[in-house]
């Protein structure tokens, strides 16, 4: 049992698993997701898979947001571009999916980067404005440029094919997305150990400060942007072979006030964080749809009122944490873990 | 005359009417940026609700337009205190991305509670005015934008001399050069941010209702013009009220101009888009805008 911090190196203090307990449950939830699609049913395989997708989209933006201090509100943006660019590199041009998923992430990248752009001139809400701006512009292209995008229709994503297994049914798409989450996870839980990552964190701090002792805001601004927006185009990529189809609306503003609320109520700057976020944004209105099935009998009108009830739920819990939480699900976990560290002998 | 022109001046009256409503909208954004530094990413929700409750007051509890039209502007009034007290008093000082996140919530919560009670299908809005055009010169404008314009400059006047002549307007001005010392001067500065919530949201709930009549439905696509103030306020200045009223006449004649000549070159929705590629020019060019003040922090 572990009574206290004894670290007296830097190598102790940059630790990912400080005890062996985490090691030994992280394996658990590996060995149990790993079984998952055997017993559980298309629903709940659903769910799983969104949960996957948003997780690797969530760490994306909170890299930017969370660790970097650039606010975006053009998440949905980048996610769009993943999955049109994956979508219409398989259906037009006939590139593999294991092939498509990188090449859709790298131009994912160099779209961030010109997103990222405005970030060297600007900061805070005019930041926040211009990638507001660049949503709708995106928006715009992506619906008018119809011979590859067919407009507001979009078009159907043939399923993925991979080393000759068609990746048609829920249980088959789960494997690749979880074995994308868990190198997203780890990537981006190392990158905070390295000198790109303290940039990041720096820059976020005090920008004019990093820059004096020596980090290129500009640059380590611009490789934010292009770290997480291609995290996002991987999400966006497998977003288009889980729903199959690709269209405008998929990639609202609201989607990108998702992502962000993500981060906010799992805990801005905390790689556990985004995946908690990402948990709770996907299952909040899977537990409201449960929750007006079992009402319909007293209220026959319950399920009518899902769409309003998840609006209002979801703006309260974005105000709640905000209020009593900013550190979100994170901050929660900690205390809940330290608690339970030294029981029952604490103090 | 030549219809080319006719055209044209066509485009700019729909511009400068509907760019009326613009500037109306932005007004109550730049007083809460001015007052509290607080950016509001629901102003859409805002307009959409306050035309939803205008819709209910007169079409749905069937009350008199004179007795529908304050009631509509109390309940704003009331939406205002409630998120001026209940969500952003509790943020003061916490850092921007709270903020803005907070706005989005509340936002969230509105269009929740206004889909829940009244649904989400396009309502028949009362026609304040005949829709038969007449001419002015050459050039055919209907009488709902001619009343549109001619309300929102009303207002604004109004809304100017309150500014400049009322005690409370005085103490509005004096918050937002300084804080400190207006509230060394008696000021209730928290009085203050609380109060240009509520501006924010009667102006919002006027051109909710003006938009609606201008387009004789509500529904909530309106909220979408909510989301123009954003191009308004970076053209004017974040922190100018003349740059509010400018800048949404600017952007209604640029959106309907580029709507008017681009749609057929390159495919409709033009009007849509254009006022945010200015918005991007803008801030990349001059981020202060045509009037605000020139104290952006460089990065």
């Amino acid at each position: 049992m572990q009574c206290g911090d004894f670290r007296v190196t830097y190598a102790a203090d940059e630790r990912i698993f400080d005890t062996p307990t985490p090691i030994v449950a992280l394996l658990a939830v590996l060995a149990v997701l790993a079984l998952v699609p055997l017993v559980a049913g298309t629903y709940w395989l659903d769910v799983l898979n969104r949960i996957g997708i948003a997780i690797i989209g969530a760490i994306g933006l909170n890299i930017l947001v969370g660790f970097t201090g650039q606010i975006s509100i053009g998440h949905a943006a980048f996610l769009a571009v993943g999955a049109y660019t994956t979508a219409i590199l398989e259906g037009k041009a006939g590139v593999p999916f294991w092939l498509a998923i990188p090449l859709a992430a790298a131009v994912t990248s160099v779209f961030g980067l010109f997103f990222g752009v405005p970030s060297l001139r600007l900061k805070g809400l005019y930041l926040a404005i211009a990638t507001l701006a660049a949503h709708f512009i995106t928006a715009y292209a992506i619906i008018h440029w119809e011979r590859m995008t067919n407009g507001v229709l979009g078009f159907n994503v043939a399923p993925a094919t991979l080393f000759g297994f068609p990746l048609d049914s829920d249980a088959r798409i789960f494997y690749p997305i979880f074995a994308l989450v868990i190198p997203a996870v780890f990537f981006a839980k190392n990158l905070f150990r390295t000198k790109v990552g303290r940039a990041f964190i720096a820059v976020r701090d005090r920008d004019v400060a990093a820059e004096v002792i020596g980090v290129s805001v500009y640059r380590y601004k611009l490789l934010a942007f292009v770290i997480s927006s291609f995290y996002a185009g991987v999400a966006g990529g497998l977003m288009a072979h889980h729903s199959r189809i690709v269209f405008p609306d998929a990639f609202s503003l609201l989607v990108a006030i998702d992502y962000l609320a993500m981060i906010i109520i799992g805990g801005l700057g905390s790689i556990l964080g985004s995946i908690f976020g990402a948990v709770f944004m996907t299952l909040l209105p899977e537990v409201l749809k449960l929750s007006a099935t079992s009402l319909t009998g007293v209220y026959p009108n319950a399920f009518g009122l899902i769409a309003s009830a998840r609006d209002i739920v979801f703006g309260l819990a974005i105000i709640f944490f905000l209020m009593y939480e900013p550190q979100g699900l994170a901050r929660i976990w900690l205390r809940f873990r330290s608690y339970w560290k030294l029981w029952p002998y604490a103090y | 005359m030549n219809a080319q022109i006719v055209f044209l001046l066509q485009l700019i009256i729909t511009g400068i009417a509907v760019g009326g409503v613009y500037s109306l909208m932005a007004l109550g954004f730049v007083l809460i940026y001015k007052a509290s530094t607080v950016v509001n990413f629901g102003p859409g929700e805002l307009v959409l609700f306050g035309a939803y409750v205008a819709w209910a007051t007169t079409l749905n509890m069937k009350l008199p337009v004179v007795v529908a039209l304050p009631l509509t502007l109390v309940v704003a009034i009331l939406l205002g205190l409630v998120i001026e007290r209940g969500v952003l008093r509790p943020l003061i000082g916490e850092p921007i991305i709270s903020v803005i996140m907070v706005t989005f919530g509340f936002a969230s919560v509105v269009r929740g509670v206004l889909n829940m009670s009244w649904g989400s299908d396009t309502r028949p809005f009362p026609a304040l005015f005949s829709s038969e055009p007449f001419h002015l010169g050459p050039v055919p404008v209907s009488p709902v934008h001619l009343w549109s314009f001619v309300t929102v400059m009303l207002l604004l006047a109004a809304f100017s001399l309150f500014f400049k002549f009322s005690l409370v307007g005085t103490a509005m001005r004096a918050t937002a050069d300084n804080q400190q010392v207006a509230q060394s001067l008696g000021v209730s500065v928290k009085g203050v941010f609380a109060l240009s919530w509520c501006i924010a949201t009667v102006v919002s709930a006027l051109g909710g209702i003006i938009l609606g009549s201008v387009r004789g439905g509500v529904d909530f696509s309106l909220a979408d013009y909510g989301l123009k103030v954003f191009p308004v306020v970076i053209l004017g200045g974040l922190d100018s009220v003349p740059g509010a009223i400018v800048g949404g006449v600017l952007v209604g004649v640029l959106e309907n101009l580029s709507g008017g000549y681009l749609d057929p070159i390159l495919g409709g929705g033009v009007k849509e888009v254009a006022p945010f590629v200015v918005l991007v020019l803008i801030l990349m060019i001059r981020p202060y805008g045509l009037f605000g003040k020139v104290d952006v922090e460089r990065v």
